[in-house]
């Protein structure tokens, strides 16, 4: 799984001294390696508190900042923050305040410009670098907080309201360039934490929500974010989940369970999954050979004899066959489709396209997995996201589960590539789709 | 236009009377060591040359005087406000310090500063030359220092968590953010605090203890010298040369300062716009000048910068090392403390013998003199606050007026009140009970322009959406003034009397008290007190005096301004 790289573990907070007011109540939060996490909740709820505790900016009362796993001491320097007021120096250009933060570290000159110019370029400001920050539109100030926030690659990104002092259209354009950015990750650093009190921001960006309550603020739910290439775009499915979180948070807290039940169907409807059979493409084939053999049917219980195998264990690569449509069991015998003679009889690269094909018909999971990468330009995405989407209708474990059986089948397709090591799910060079 | 430091301190530290007292004590202690100072032998009064073609030459020298001294008073505000508010403790201390040294008169220096003249550097004019110098910094240093400390303690928080989370140094979180955010207010500040090392100039130039006096030469003592003589022409020189110095100095130097520390506004608020700078416009378009700044900041600055840059990360970058288990008495620390305690021991037991010293005669005069200066004082803030708030909130209200006047009176308050001394000084002479006439109107003339200002500030902070509702409710005269403009103002008109207050208590010394044509022209109050006692070269009198009224000054600040102000705070914010 992937790695925590930054995390509240029980962190509360009381402000004042004479009667302490508890502003944070034992709040945890995990952000991992590759995730974008929402922090949603009413104005006031001390989202921006548990920011700032998380940045090292203050100290928790209680509880402890975890970086990498080390108890955070003093500023955390993993971190860079979007500001919600700009917080740009006036007095420096748009280029001296990208640089501020690699002076700090003692970059030499030329190589702290070159940086600069980097990120400047990256974010949109380019032509801007000599400019004052008095001189600049909300939107551009902000991109100038963005890249002075990246200028240093910080491995967690904290951004603060970051488009609610911004009008809508402005606020809108600058959240769907970011998100590009991010997914296509071009952006130096490994996780994002948004603190946002609009649901529709959160529902747009991010592959988990947590929602906070106020006074004080508690975790109420944490919700899987809607699929990358669904957030963008104004479907069901999103009005769905903002419909959800808006019951969530407009109602006390012993709803929430019911808000959940009557919204979330709606959400899974969209998202019904199979359950895949965790079993190999290898085990599958075998099966569909030995059928062969035995002259294209058999009775499930003597299959399991002849290939020395326990019923339960027989069983999910029946079903996965099934799934396939390469068999279908037809009163307690295992028969073989079409397909599955096809596949059967031929060469390993026919095998390959007839599963290909199969995979491609029968199992939304991995479908969506090529639509996702093909959709986006970068061809390449971070596993978590899938398994984010795919925790909305398995647990956790499962979820992994079920995105490392259909990531194994697609490799074995040529649909997909995967790196492990970096979570990264890729479109294999000359990668071609059946037909 | 000042930055309201009260608004900020009086909630703050400033309202604990335990550490003011504690700090009175060490002031008073020091006051007493350095009172028991005796010179020893009288210093030759040079003879002043009073003919026009002197000026020139007396005039420079004052100048670079004024310059070192005010070159001096920034490095100490810039040095003292930053480690005031470098942590609770060092804030609770120096605070209250900075306030009892701001109530301190001119005079009451006389001591510290001829100490230093003659232990330092014995027998040659460098010494001298200093001491004319720290006492020019006294007149303007701590209203600097408070400018930055109230620049300081309002750097918003953001800027400042921005500040922490890029990772910048003690070097860089002074060069890019603070000094940055507190140029407007420095260079605001030092306006008021030239202006007032002027006024105090003839002071300056000529301090000692009766006739254990130092003379140096230059404006001051010439405008003393002719004083002296009763040569009105020659006075008249002087002070033209005084006023054609003065405005020079603005062109040169105010005016562009101004402008340029415009880009370190920190919100487009709406304030009115600096005057134009002609110096300002030939500098900015000659190339010459230009690639010179260029060279000097890229190949001079740059790599200083850097240098010292790479200091700081490197310093703070190392590991502080634990503190270690309290068994280790830090020797050196007791024994300093021992020191400092039996110095200050021995100044009080000083001071308090000096001040037993005095008869009570002397002590009856001390105290009917402050009662006749507090009526005074008064009444200068009277007349000042009865002429300012109308033509300040006409002012303010009008921007197109105000920015076209304001220009003008920046450098009319750039003319120290003792410009006026020749009208002064004829009324003096001439009425009978002129000299109180005087005293009033110098004071006045000393303090108005910081209660204008405030004013003009104030009327400038009213929301235009207010004055709009009360045009449409046809609010006008009297109740728009009590409904809408003295509530709108209230604030900064304190603010403004507050400081107001401080220099005509500064100005009594030199108000009641003057003395020309070899006669003494005087009247019952605490400056004169002082001034006598100083030229008579009584220290237990200078020092009573001085204590007294710093102690009115501050608890006067204590009991009355302050409580005033934190009422119009809380009754007429307009958020």
């Amino acid at each position: 799984m992937a790695v925590s790289l930054l995390k509240a573990d029980q962190v509360s907070k009381s402000f004042g001294d004479g009667q302490p007011v508890l502003v944070l109540d034992r709040i945890t939060l995990d952000l991992v390696e590759g995730e974008f996490v929402a922090l949603l909740g009413p104005s006031g709820s001390g989202k921006s508190t548990l920011l700032r505790i998380m940045a090292g900016l203050i100290e928790p009362s209680s509880g402890r900042v975890l970086v990498r796993g080390e108890p955070l001491k003093g500023v955390n320097p993993a971190v860079s923050v979007v500001f919600q007021s700009f917080a740009l120096f006036p007095w420096l250009t748009v280029l001296e305040n990208v640089e501020l933060g690699l002076v700090a570290r003692g970059m030499p000159a030329p190589e702290r410009e070159k940086r600069a110019r980097e990120m400047v370029e990256l974010i949109g400001l380019r032509g801007f670098e000599s400019a004052y920050p008095r001189e600049l539109s909300g939107g551009m100030k902000r991109r100038v907080g963005f890249a002075r926030a990246l200028a240093v690659g910080p491995e967690v990104l904290l951004m603060d309201e970051p488009f609610s002092a911004l009008d809508v259209f402005t606020a809108e354009n600058l959240r769907r360039e970011l998100f590009e950015l991010w997914t296509h990750r071009k952006l130096p650093t490994r996780a994002i934490l948004i603190v946002t009190h609009n649901i529709e921001e959160a529902v747009s960006l991010a592959d988990r929500i947590v929602i906070l309550s106020a006074n004080p603020a508690r975790i109420r739910v944490e919700l899987p974010g809607l699929p990358p290439d669904l957030r963008q775009v104004k479907g069901p499915e999103r009005t769905g989940l903002v419909d959800v979180i808006y019951r969530i948070m407009t109602s006390p807290a012993e709803e929430v369970e019911a808000a959940i039940a009557a919204g979330l169907p709606q959400v899974e409807e969209a998202h019904v999954y199979q359950m895949l059979p965790h079993v190999t493409p290898g085990q599958i084939a075998g099966l569909v050979e030995h059928l062969r053999s035995r002259g294209g049917r058999e009775d499930l219980y003597r299959l399991a004899g002849d290939l020395g195998l326990e019923a339960d264990e027989i069983l999910p690569v029946v079903e996965a066959a099934d799934l396939l449509d390469l068999v279908e069991v037809v009163e307690g015998d295992v028969v073989l489709t079409e397909a599955g003679q096809k596949f059967a009889a031929s060469d390993p690269e026919t095998r390959r396209r007839v599963f290909r094909r199969q995979l491609l018909d029968r199992v939304e999971l991995v479908r969506e997995l090529v639509a996702a990468l093909e959709a986006s330009p970068g061809r390449r995405l971070v596993g978590a996201v899938f398994r984010a989407r795919l925790e909305q209708a398995f647990s956790r474990a499962e979820a992994a589960r079920q995105l490392e059986t259909a990531i194994t089948w697609a490799r074995y397709a040529g649909l997909v590539g995967y790196d492990p090591k970096l979570d990264l799910l890729f479109l294999p060079a000359g990668a071609a789709r059946a037909e | 236009m000042k930055v309201p430091v009260l608004a900020l301190t009086s909630g703050r530290i400033l309202r604990r009377w335990p550490d003011l007292l504690i700090v009175l004590g060490l002031v008073a202690a020091l006051s007493g060591l350095t009172a028991a100072v005796r010179l020893g032998r009288a210093y030759p009064r040079p003879a002043v040359d009073l003919s026009a073609g002197a000026l020139p030459y007396y005039a420079t020298l004052s100048l670079g005087r004024m310059l070192a001294a005010y070159v001096l008073s920034v490095g100490f505000a810039l040095a003292y406000a930053r480690v005031a508010v470098s942590g609770r403790w060092t804030e609770r201390v120096m605070l209250p310090l900075l306030d009892i040294l701001q109530s301190v008169p001119i005079l009451g220096f006389f001591p510290a500063v001829t100490l230093v003249a003659t232990a330092l550097f014995p027998g040659s004019r460098v010494g001298p030359e200093l001491a004319a110098i720290l006492l020019i910094f006294t007149s303007q240093a701590w209203n600097l220092a408070f400018a930055f400390y109230g620049a300081l303690i309002t750097i918003p928080e953001d800027l400042k968590e921005a500040t922490a989370v890029l990772r910048l140094n003690g070097w860089l979180r002074f060069t890019r953010l603070e000094l940055p955010f507190g140029i407007i207010a420095l260079v605001f500040n030092s306006i008021m605090s030239w202006a007032n090392g002027w006024f105090f100039l003839i002071a300056a130039e000529q301090f000692g203890l009766g006739t254990e006096a130092f003379w140096l030469p230059g404006l001051g003592a010439y405008l003393r010298a002719a004083a002296d003589a009763g040569d009105v022409r020659a006075l008249g020189l002087g002070l033209l040369t005084l006023v054609v110095v003065v405005l020079l100095v603005d062109q040169v130097l105010w005016r562009p300062l101004l402008n340029w520390a415009d880009r370190f506004r920190y919100e487009e608020t709406g304030g009115l716009r600096p005057p134009a700078s002609p110096m300002l416009t030939v500098l900015r378009r000659s190339a010459l000048v230009r690639q010179f700044s260029r060279l000097i900041l890229t190949r001079l600055f740059g790599p200083v910068d850097a240098a010292i840059n790479r200091l700081f990360i490197r310093l703070e970058s190392r590991p502080r090392p634990a503190p270690r288990p309290g068994h280790r008495t830090p020797w050196l620390l007791v024994l300093g403390g021992l020191g400092l305690s039996l110095a200050v021991g021995l100044g009080l037991i000083r001071a308090a013998a000096h001040l037993l010293a005095l008869s009570p005669a002397d002590w009856a005069e001390l105290l009917t003199g402050t009662g006749a200066s507090l009526g005074r004082v008064a009444l200068a803030l009277a007349v000042t606050a009865a002429w300012t708030v109308p033509v300040g909130v006409g002012l303010g209200l009008r921007r197109e007026l105000g920015s076209r006047v304001l220009p003008f009176i920046q450098v009319a308050a750039s003319v120290p009140a003792t410009a006026f001394f020749p009208a002064v000084l004829l009324l003096a002479v001439r009425l009978p009970a002129g000299i109180e006439v005087s005293a009033l109107l110098l004071m006045a003339l000393a303090s108005q322009w910081y209660v204008l200002f405030n004013v003009v500030a104030g009327a400038l902070a009213i929301p235009a959406d207010l004055l709009e509702a009360a045009a449409i409710f046809q609010l006008r005269g009297f109740s728009r003034w009590r409904l809408l403009l003295v509530p709108g103002i209230f604030a900064h008109l304190v603010t403004g009397l507050i400081t107001a207050a401080g220099a005509a208590w500064n100005a009594t010394v030199v108000a009641e008290y003057i003395s020309f044509g070899g006669e003494v022209y005087r009247t019952a109050g605490i400056g004169a007190f002082i001034t006598a006692r100083a030229e008579a070269g009584d220290t237990p009198g200078l020092l009573a005096g001085t204590l007294v009224m710093a102690g009115l000054v501050v608890a006067i600040d204590r009991v009355f301004w302050r409580r005033l102000y934190g009422w119009a705070e809380s009754r007429f914010r307009v958020e």
